[in-house]
């Protein structure tokens, strides 16, 4: 064999349309390494961490568990398993509001004296070996019942059950696997720092994942602002046939509907899926866990937080086990300054803002951000002029003003006629708006009475 | 200049009277009403007097804006609904032949506009020069293409407004004075008189694009500039009127609701069967 060449970087010259250039605030913790958290006194596992079906308990109260161990299941078809994520004793179920607003079940659980800690969790989690040569890959129904057993969901943050995603689906065959490293929200470095620090598991993730979907193609997608992460990826991947591409850094190059068909080249149909063109999109953090799944029969118990912002004291990328509180990780990171007065589950343009510090984080949480009142300035609200700004800035080709106005005024058939429901709400469209006007709040109030009215 | 103060004045003080009156907060920091005032001014003609000004500035503001609900909500440009109207109601003062002025110590201010000179075959149309430069008799903004392009490429480069509707409304003029030399050889203009006499360029740049009262897509955009500018070079060729402009932009100003509706983008990859 010849001597092992790292992948080559290739740039693309694609882009989408739309989309903006929001500042993107990530030096605040991009060289900040994963730094693994504590293990805290209690965490409590939310029955309810993807977009699906609500998990049964099958521990109760009093029962002993061991990290990694099932405690939720559900056999509905859209569903994720929950797993312990440190080792101790069930206490009884309390709800939990996670920061969507949906009040959920979850299974607290009393830390134990036995904990794997520091170092040793992160290389539990990411070190070690890795194939990616000699990798044996194992039967598509196998990868992708190791997956559905260890509860994977993606964790960009739509947190839409792994295992649908790479089950196959005779009518529509996979041609290609893309792997999402844009992290295109801005604050956010939980991607980035993976990509640098764990680059391996990703790519033999990448691997399994393209032999579950049958894919014939790996891209890996990252945003030119991350070049090393790049070269990181390249080096981990050589003598692989998986290719490297670098984007352009513009929000939200990381939606799977903007970066499929950049790096594709065809468009998803509005109320499809990127599998719809022969395309599945995962995230380079679901890639890890899919390999850890796969290779380990590891469940996916941790994940890494960015805690960041200019309201919290030192900022930092956390690998923190689901279910602990975001209160506490603020804590880790030097608690909230005095002038702290917003803080968001996830980034500035998709997260949600949180009502409670004691909401527990879930397999989705990229993020916690912390905004100060210099962050939030805001100004009146006026009326629309009909710039056509947020027309420009639409990466659906939306026309969002006519949208957000007539869900406004209740006018649900305007709304439709300009397809309401075709907005992902990844908010360009409200951050260019000169008059101030919410429009992706107002969308999204629209969709959720459409949606109610259907039922 | 003076008629420019006057008319943003009152344009100013009829913002906060029909504000008040309506019972909102008059809009005043958006300078919109600071705007209507300087395109009503820079479009009436030298001579015309201060009172024309105030009036056409109270059915600017009051009839063009405040009754349609207020900024954002008005369908015509609310300068060219205060021009409309003072220019049919006097005619003599603030009409066509408001501009020829006997008296007038320029010579060039005691000669006809040159569209209104073309209109009636009497006097001579100036060079294409003088009317790119300005050396012509006309309104207040729009003799000088060439000032006009300066501040429209501003205007566009800031991206205040957009480029494609004064594209297209000049292009579209271009090709319609084109047709229409082609086909009627007597017509008096030729097209490059067209495009650099009257307030066509002016109002490509800094009425047409007037947010408000202009489409939302890309695509209604062009539509809404090509029919401006087809609309004003028939005007000129086969109205009474000497210039277009007021009434094209207020004609293209109606449809734009239409244009709208059938410019509804599709979603980026095709439909949901949904909807």
């Amino acid at each position: 064999m010849s001597v092992a060449q790292p992948n080559r970087v290739t740039p693309t010259r694609r882009s989408f349309s739309g989309g903006i250039h929001p500042p993107s605030s990530k030096l605040l913790t991009r060289d900040q390494p994963i730094e693994v958290v504590p293990t805290p006194k209690q965490v409590r596992i939310p029955l309810l961490q993807h977009v699906g079906a609500l998990c049964e308990a099958v521990v109760k109260s009093r029962d002993e568990v061991v990290a990694g161990d099932l405690v939720g299941t559900s056999e509905a078809p859209v569903s994720a398993f929950a797993h312990a994520s440190i080792s101790g004793k069930v206490t009884k179920e309390s709800a939990a509001t996670l920061p969507n607003g949906r009040r959920v079940p979850t299974v607290p659980i009393k830390a134990g004296d036995e904990q794997l800690e520091g170092q040793a969790l992160l290389d539990d989690i990411y070190g070690g070996e890795w194939p990616t040569l000699r990798l044996d890959l194992p039967r598509p129904d196998l990868i992708l019942q190791a997956v559905r057993d260890a509860g994977l969901v993606g964790m960009g943050g739509a947190a839409f059950p792994t295992h649908i995603k790479l089950a196959l689906n005779p009518a529509r065959p996979i041609d290609t696997l893309v792997v999402n490293g844009c992290e295109c929200e801005p604050y956010l470095t939980a991607d980035y720092r993976l990509m640098l620090e764990a680059p391996r598991p990703i790519v033999t993730g990448a691997l399994l994942a393209a032999s579950a979907v049958g894919a014939r193609r790996i891209l890996i997608g990252i945003e030119d602002d991350k070049r090393d992460a790049a070269e990181a990826l390249s080096k981990a991947a050589e003598s692989t046939d998986i290719e490297i591409r670098v984007v352009r850094t513009k929000y939200p190059q990381g939606s799977e509907r903007q970066l499929g068909p950049v790096l594709v080249g065809s468009a998803v149909p509005a109320n499809g899926l990127p599998l719809d063109v022969g395309v599945v999109v995962v995230n380079v953090a679901t890639a890890a866990a899919i390999a850890r799944a796969v290779l380990r029969g590891k469940p996916m118990t941790h994940r890494i937080v960015t805690v960041t912002g200019r309201g919290v004291a030192q900022p930092k990328n956390l690998l923190a086990p689901l279910g602990i509180s975001y209160g506490e990780l603020i804590e880790i990171a030097g608690g909230l300054t005095p002038d702290a007065v917003r803080v968001l589950a996830g980034g500035p343009m998709m997260g949600f803002t949180l009502g409670d510090l004691d909401t527990p984080v879930t397999k989705g949480t990229s993020g916690i951000t912390v905004l100060t009142g210099e962050d939030l300035q805001q100004f009146e609200e006026t009326s629309c002029v009909r710039c056509g700004l947020c027309v420009d800035a639409c990466p659906l080709n939306l026309v969002p003003t006519r949208i957000a106005l007539a869900a406004r005024k209740g006018a649900w058939n305007l709304a439709e006629r300009y397809y309401i429901n075709a907005c992902m709400e990844c908010g360009c469209c409200a951050y260019q708006c000169p008059a101030q006007i919410p429009l992706v709040l107002l969308i999204r109030m629209g969709k959720a009475h459409l949606a109610a009215a259907r039922v | 200049m003076l008629q420019v103060g006057i008319c943003v004045v009152s344009c100013l003080a009829v913002e906060v009277l029909t504000s008040l009156w309506r019972g909102s907060r008059p809009s005043l920091q958006d300078t919109s009403a600071i705007v209507t005032g300087v395109i009503l001014g820079l479009s009436l003609p030298w001579s015309a007097p201060g009172s024309g000004g105030v009036v056409a500035s109270i059915v600017a503001i009051g009839f063009g804006k405040a009754v349609f609900g207020g900024l954002g909500q008005n369908i015509f440009n609310p300068a060219m609904v205060g021009r409309a109207f003072v220019m049919i109601s006097f005619a003599s003062s603030l009409g066509a032949t408001a501009y020829v002025r006997s008296g007038a110590t320029l010579e060039i201010l005691t000669q006809a506009t040159p569209l209104t000179a073309a209109k009636e075959l009497s006097g001579s149309v100036p060079g294409i020069w003088a009317l790119f430069v300005g050396n012509a008799n006309g309104s207040l903004g729009e003799t000088s293409v060439l000032a006009c392009l300066v501040g429209g490429l501003y205007l566009c480069l800031r991206r205040s407004a957009v480029w494609l509707i004064p594209v297209s409304m000049i292009a579209s003029a271009a090709v319609v004075a084109a047709i229409a030399n082609l086909l009627l050889p007597e017509t008096p203009l030729t097209v490059l008189q067209h495009l650099t006499s009257g307030a066509l360029v002016f109002s490509a740049f800094f009425i047409a694009t007037d947010p408000v009262t202009s489409p939302l897509t890309g695509r209604g955009q062009v539509i809404f500039g090509a029919g401006l500018g087809a609309l004003v070079v028939v005007i000129r060729l086969f109205s009474n009127y000497p210039e277009g402009v007021v009434f094209a932009v207020l004609l293209m100003n109606a449809v734009v609701p239409l244009i709208n509706r059938v410019t509804i983008p599709k979603p980026l990859g095709g439909l949901p069967a949904d909807a």
